[in-house]
């Protein structure tokens, strides 16, 4: 059967490298995709140039995965020029996807993260005050930098994305079966659907054991508790996003006796990935006063931050409110 | 410029709603800024509505529920106040004032309760000036 390979490409935003590994990890599996996908561009694997994908006429590329958040000009502009040459895009990773980790940056400004970086950490000396800037005129030239942007984004706050693989990395299983489904034209869900990731929340794959005692009079942090190894980790006052996380990564992290952090995004009905997690934690709590209450609350150091871990710039407030 | 506050509240049926309605019944006066709606229990107030409401553009953001002891529903007025505490945490934590989300327990028959406490929300929130969530949220700088 000579079915025309169908064309690939891996981009990167503001990310980590860690998906781009995670497709690497198909292993053996690489001459699988290979056998069925021509690799366009992948910056971090192969040589192509930008000026290589400005060529390519529209919809050359069947399928990206754009990784990483945007969160300057030049991540904006590659998520703009590669939707123009893509047929199917598709953010991947938490980053693409909610925003992720680069997403706490929304905790903050452009302005305390350059004071932070260029003059105040304590290992740089900047007696000039020295600071990215977008433009610089040389003899030589004119030379150019990305706009540093106050706001991560989302690739859906920027472009129109067709599918969504979420996780820190997503599970390369996972990958491989969307992978599949696209190159054996298996009929793809809606267009905007998350992919490559169940329904239901963590919980439902968790093996942990369950039982009716969810009332807590204290939250501990993982390292505060001798952990069973056994018990669901709310009903031990670790704070785990099982119930408000989708499943699909195999409950990786509550196998390795840590508990989940919401990689993998909220479950389909949940317009805000905290605000559920949220209602959840507080229906825990056993204290019926509001002294009381409050006590066992301000042993959450950091609600948005634990709340909002992967999610901040997709979520309702999708940032501080800074002066 | 004269800025109006607007005031999305979130009442409870058997309690606060008819508290509200009591205040109309008895054609109190008090303030126009605040938009109702009920809900069967405070304790079905779910954190998205409240920060859906500051998204879309409220001023303020009231929850009334019953007094403690008294929810039609036994335990949703506590699961509200505990949901309400850490509402509060988390908006703060996004830069929005503490006293623009307000939780208080108005009972069937305190007409004149509400209608104070509509006024008095009111002026604390006109006096924030308004919410600039919605604002900050669209634009992506």
């Amino acid at each position: 059967m000579d079915k025309p390979k169908i064309n690939l490409a891996v981009y990167w935003g503001a990310a980590c490298g860690g998906c781009c590994v995670s497709v690497l990890d198909v292993h053996e599996a690489l001459f699988t995709v290979v056998e069925h996908a021509n690799l366009v561009f992948w910056p971090i694997a192969l040589d192509f140039k930008y000026s290589d994908v400005e060529a390519m006429p529209d919809g050359f590329i069947d399928v990206t995965l754009f990784n990483g958040a945007v969160r300057n000009s030049e991540n904006e502009h590659m998520a703009k020029l590669l939707r123009q040459k893509t047929k199917v895009l598709v953010a991947y990773g938490s980053c693409s996807h909610m925003g992720g980790i680069p997403g706490l940056a929304n905790f903050t400004t452009k302005e305390e993260i350059f004071r932070r970086a260029y003059f105040d950490s304590e290992s740089t000396v900047n007696p000039d005050k020295v600071v990215p800037v977008t433009e610089y005129d040389m003899p030589e030239g004119k030379l150019t930098l990305p706009k540093f942007y106050n706001d991560v984004r989302t690739l859906n706050q920027v472009v129109d994305v067709d599918y969504y693989l979420p996780g820190c990395p997503p599970q390369t299983e996972r990958l491989v079966e969307v992978f599949m489904a696209i190159v054996t034209g298996a009929q793809l869900p809606p267009k905007g659907s998350v992919v490559g990731a169940r329904d239901k929340a963590q919980c439902d794959e968790c093996k942990r054991k369950k039982t009716d005692n969810k009332l807590i009079k204290k939250f501990y942090r993982p390292w505060e508790i001798q952990d069973d190894g056994e018990t669901c980790f709310l009903e031990q006052g670790v704070i785990c996003m099982g119930p408000a996380t989708r499943s699909g990564c195999g409950v990786r992290c509550i196998e390795g006796n840590a508990p989940c952090r919401g990689c993998y995004g909220p479950s389909p009905e949940a317009k805000d990935p905290g605000a559920k997690m949220m209602s959840a934690i507080a229906t825990m709590i056993d204290a019926k006063e509001p002294e009381e209450i409050n006590k066992i609350i301000n042993q959450i150091e950091d609600p948005a931050g634990t709340f909002y871990r992967f999610s901040l710039p997709g979520s309702i407030l999708r940032r501080k409110i800074c002066k | 410029m004269d800025y109006k506050p607007t005031i999305i509240a979130f009442l409870c049926n058997w309690c606060s709603y008819t508290g509200a309605d009591l205040a109309g019944t008895s054609r109190m006066k008090y303030a126009p800024n605040v938009r109702s709606i009920r809900v069967m229990c405070s304790g079905r107030v779910d954190p998205t509505f409240v920060l859906k409401a500051f998204r879309e553009g409220a001023d303020g953001v009231l929850i009334c529920g019953c007094h403690p002891g008294d929810c039609h529903y036994h335990e949703g007025n506590y699961k509200c106040l505990r949901r309400y505490h850490l509402l509060q945490k988390y908006i703060q934590q996004m830069g929005i004032e503490k006293n623009r989300l307000r939780l208080e327990w108005v009972s069937a028959s305190e007409g004149k309760q509400f209608a104070q406490l509509i006024n008095e929300m009111t002026t604390t929130v006109a006096k924030l000036g308004p919410c600039t969530v919605k604002e900050v949220m669209e634009t992506l700088t």
